[in-house]
């Protein structure tokens, strides 16, 4: 009720600006702003994850070592001036191999949420708006696939495609779809009841055109934040099975299969695991708050998904 | 209510039956023959053709299929290409270690989480609220192996109070429980926490404190049967990530379950064996969400009784 | 006037947040005799509900009572532990609330939740407890009562659920019932039965009522005296009847146009312009100035203080003869 509402609201009273809730409509770069003022912590992991981009291109730039070669005489070296992070067991810098991993694991937190999130989203909005046959077929399908616990599937996938990276790229993207999907469905579920669909609708507007051109664009600032959040579930995805040998295998760098080989040593030289295992931390935590900071400025309403 | 019931075990089974048929697809179709893989490059034409026949997999895909579906009804998995035993007396053997290490963890997961939870939102704002939220916060980020490991590490080799791997005793499942159920508790403690604060803000509160009842009681008897029903959902959708963690738990700590199973299978290119564990920790995950599913039913007065 | 059920003397109730200090109640006194229905009136967020809140001690932080005493048969409720005030809330007082859809705790059943006001109080057992409850029940005329208490929230209308709620907070005869707008979320016909249970009841058991309001006709239909509140003070107190034959203040006037507007049919619907003021940022003297058809110059700048018109009636405004003089 209007009048109980209000009250609440004076009571509630560290809300008491009656005049900001009578206010305009935000723009998508005014709630990046307000974020930005608001929320430091979504500022500092933006900031993090920025620096760890940039690591990451400028790879090359910041090591005159790369991550293969290997100074056989200087093997499991602790951290010095030489190597700031130490070598491992084969003699490779382990602060270069850190460098390169960092492309891997952002490509790998990027890369495969992107097409997912695509394809998820294009597969909610035509299953919540179709509906009918098709929206069950696809909803059983996403179940079948929700179904598995994510690391059995992303298992077996690799074991169908094979070694690369690529490949897992493509499991990660199958493995995480049908989350979007069921969530976009629900949003579309929603948007599809509304006047303003419904007038396009009427007007004889075709389907496709009214996913593309009225459902889509009100889904994208629910997409943003899902994809940010789902970013580091790829990363420890990746990490994990790097770690149990089905991954990134060696020469290449991964921060999971650092993780992974430097526990025979993790007694000795126990630098080995835990750097790069405080770089995944780190990186996955920057995700998770700018992803929470993203979701209360575009959508609160997420927060009970 | 029975009929819904009825229809959610129907639906259950369409996609138990989609799992099994995923799972089929994804390892037959692999290319390249799995005999020469197992065998090497050595072997020679006669016996790749003689296994090949052996093990059926030069019969039509329908005939194979058929084979495996109705020998998975039955609990009969085919046998391990590399161990030689039937797969399922060696899930047999593993399964009960996954299962005593899942429910561990959970149990671990639930308690700590929901405890934290509750006095997080209790004292809202204060010191502990911080703590217990960025203590959560690190919990849903680490990594199931960075959490093993380091417990491995600091409690096992370090303080020797845990067996660092193996569940000869009792002992060897209280590491990787932590480390599998830590990232659990992390995620519901969040979600007790918000649940139990938006439901304080409700009408009914205000209704109970009017009554005369304290502080304590309005959040055992009130709030609480309201707060836990979205966890009691988000404790059912956890039944996945455990196993998916249990397979790097067990792999850390040498444990033989399930997961360390599935991961042998990969490397020994054990398609049986991987089939095998794979389809019956998915129909483990698949029955737990089930029971979840009608315990919610049951649980929440408004759907029991149609509102 | 010694034997009051309900004695306010110059309440303040704030809520202290970062932007200043919100003052909801701002110096409100009442009284509240025996056996009788007051009635507090006024638009949302005027401070009659932090007023009744005060009372039961339920202001949530960051507000809190500030300043001022309330004594129930005198007793000083004011800086009373939260323990204290858990013995006297549903059993010396009570409450009911506006919502009956959402008052009540869904998962629990309804008996219940009744029984549970009796346990607390009260060393009987179990089966007296619901036994109680029965009997409340059957009071407060829910038809098939035994069928009723194991019944959920979700299953009665909001009629019958705001009978339960009576019923829970009668079940142990306070002296004092505040009622929060307790019909506002209720159809018409129910609005008039309940008002009617609420009546018959206060006829038995002799206790009094403070009905909360922001409808002139329930408060015509029930309540004895009359208290007028506007952005957390009180501007107009009389007997019911004197209220409405003579009202002084220009917001109440305001108040009874737009509902008598109703009644004479065909007309445009007097409403009083403007909105209710920032709490934050009240003038320095009459707050309704802003709003106020009648105001003059002074009025903005100087508070006017309470002052008697006749009898019990007392306005707070400059123009109906507010000097210096106060209560």
């Amino acid at each position: 009720m209007k009048f109980k509402n209000r009250e609440k609201e004076i009571s509630d009273a560290h809300e008491a600006r009656l005049e900001s809730e009578l206010g305009e409509v935000e723009t998508f770069g005014g709630s990046l702003r307000r974020m930005c003022r608001e929320n430091r912590l979504a500022l500092v992991s933006a900031i993090i994850i920025g620096l760890f981009i940039l690591a990451a291109v400028f790879a090359p730039l910041l090591t005159p070592y790369t991550y293969e070669e290997q100074d056989v005489l200087s093997r499991l070296a602790a951290p010095s001036w030489k190597h700031i992070f130490g070598t491992d067991e084969a003699g490779r810098d382990v602060f270069t191999r850190m460098l390169y991993g960092s492309r891997v694991s952002l490509m790998v937190g990027l890369v495969p949420t992107a097409v997912s999130m695509l394809f998820g989203a294009a597969l909610g909005i035509i299953a919540g708006y179709v509906g009918g046959r098709t929206d069950s077929v696809i909803m059983r399908v996403a179940d079948v696939m929700l179904a598995f616990p994510s690391m059995l599937l992303a298992m077996v996938i690799m074991y169908t495609l094979g070694e690369g990276i690529i490949n897992i790229f493509i499991a990660l993207a199958l493995v995480n779809w049908a989350s979007v999907a069921r969530i976009v469905r629900a949003e579309t579920l929603k948007l599809r009841e509304t006047e303003y669909v419904e007038s396009a609708r009427v007007s004889g507007v075709r389907r496709g055109r009214v996913m593309l051109r009225h459902i889509f664009p009100n889904c994208i600032p629910d997409i943003i934040v899902l994809f940010t959040l789902n970013i580091p579930s790829a990363i420890l995805s990746e990490s994990s099975l790097s770690f149990l040998g089905i991954g990134i295998r060696p020469p290449q760098a991964s921060w999971g299969l650092m993780v992974n080989v430097g526990r025979q040593y993790l007694y000795t030289q126990p630098w080995l695991s835990l750097i790069p295992g405080a770089a995944i931390m780190i990186i996955v935590l920057a995700f998770n708050f700018l992803g929470d900071g993203l979701r209360d400025v575009l959508d609160p309403h997420l927060k009970n998904q | 209510m029975v009929q819904s019931i009825f229809k959610r075990i129907l639906q259950t089974l369409i996609v138990l039956f989609g799992v099994a048929l995923l799972i089929f697809l994804l390892l037959r179709i692999v290319p390249g023959n799995a005999i020469v893989t197992m065998m090497g490059e050595h072997a020679d034409a006669d016996t790749i053709a003689r296994m090949t026949s052996e093990l059926g997999l030069d019969q039509p895909i329908y005939v194979q299929f058929w084979k495996y579906i109705s020998g998975a009804v039955r609990g009969d998995f085919g046998t391990s290409y590399a161990v030689g035993k039937s797969v399922s007396s060696l899930m047999a053997a593993a399964f009960p270690h996954t299962l005593i290490l899942a429910l561990a963890a959970a149990v671990f997961a639930w308690i700590l989480g929901i405890i934290c939870g509750v006095i997080a939102a209790v004292k809202k704002n204060g010191f502990l609220d911080h703590l217990f939220m960025g203590v959560s916060l690190i919990g849903v980020s680490l990594p199931v192996f960075m959490a093993a490991m380091v417990l491995q590490y600091l409690l096992a080799y370090k303080l020797h109070w845990f067996p660092i791997s193996g569940v000869d005793s009792w002992k060897g499942y209280v590491l990787p429980a932590i480390a599998l159920g830590w990232n659990s508790a992390g995620s519901i403690a969040r979600l007790t926490r918000s649940t139990l604060l938006e439901v304080l803000q409700e009408d009914y509160i205000d209704t109970a404190r009017a009554k005369g009842l304290r502080r304590f009681g309005v959040i055992t008897r009130h709030a609480l049967k309201n707060a836990m029903l979205p966890v009691i959902t988000m404790m059912a959708v956890q039944l996945s990530s455990l196993l998916s963690g249990a397979v790097i738990c067990e792999t850390v700590f040498s444990v033989n379950g399930l997961g360390r199973l599935a991961v042998q299978a990969i490397s020994g290119r054990d398609i049986p064996l991987l089939e095998g564990t794979v389809l019956f920790s998915t129909a483990l995950v698949i029955l737990g969400n089930l029971i979840a599913d009608c315990l919610y039913t049951v649980l929440d007065p408004r759907i029991r009784k149609g509102a | 006037m010694e034997n009051e059920i309900l004695r306010i003397r110059d309440l303040h109730t704030s809520f202290f947040t970062r932007n200043g200090e919100v003052k909801a109640v701002n110096g409100v006194s009442l009284d509240v005799p025996p056996a009788s229905v007051v009635g507090i009136v006024g638009e949302s967020g005027c401070g009659k509900s932090m007023t009744a809140r005060s009372i039961m001690g339920l202001v949530k932080y960051p507000g809190r009572v500030a300043g001022g005493s309330i004594e129930l048969c005198s007793r000083e409720l004011v800086g009373l532990s939260d323990r204290e005030m858990c013995r006297l809330r549903g059993d010396e007082m009570s409450m009911i609330f506006q919502e009956p859809m959402t008052s009540l705790n869904p998962v629990v059943p309804v008996g219940k939740q009744v029984e549970e006001a009796v346990l607390l109080h009260r060393k009987v057992s179990r089966a007296e407890a619901r036994s109680e409850a029965l009997r409340m029940f059957e009071r407060v005329g829910i038809p098939e009562p035994e069928k009723r208490l194991r019944a959920y929230p979700h299953e009665l209308s909001g009629g019958l659920r705001q009978r339960v709620m009576i019923a829970m907070a009668m079940v142990c005869r306070p002296k004092l019932l505040i009622a929060d707008e307790p019909t506002t979320a209720l159809d018409v016909t129910v609005q008039a039965q309940i008002l009617k249970l609420m009546r018959e009841l206060r006829d038995e058991t002799g206790m009094s009522i403070i009905l909360i309001s922001h409808d002139l006709g329930v408060i015509a239909e029930l309540c004895d005296f009359v208290y007028v509140m506007y952005a957390g003070r009180i501007v107009e107190q009389a007997e019911v009847c004197e209220l409405f034959d003579n009202p002084m203040h220009p917001y109440t006037r305001g108040l009874l146009r737009s509902v008598s507007a109703l009644e004479r049919g065909g007309e445009r619907l007097d409403t009083i312009p403007g909105v209710v003021p920032n709490l934050l940022r009240l003038p320095a003297g009459c707050a309704f100035s802003l709003r106020c058809g009648e105001c003059k110059d002074d009025c903005a700048a100087r508070l006017p203080e309470l002052v008697s018109v006749g009898g019990t009636h007392l306005v707070r405004c400059h123009l109906a003869g507010g000097g210096s003089d106060g209560r």
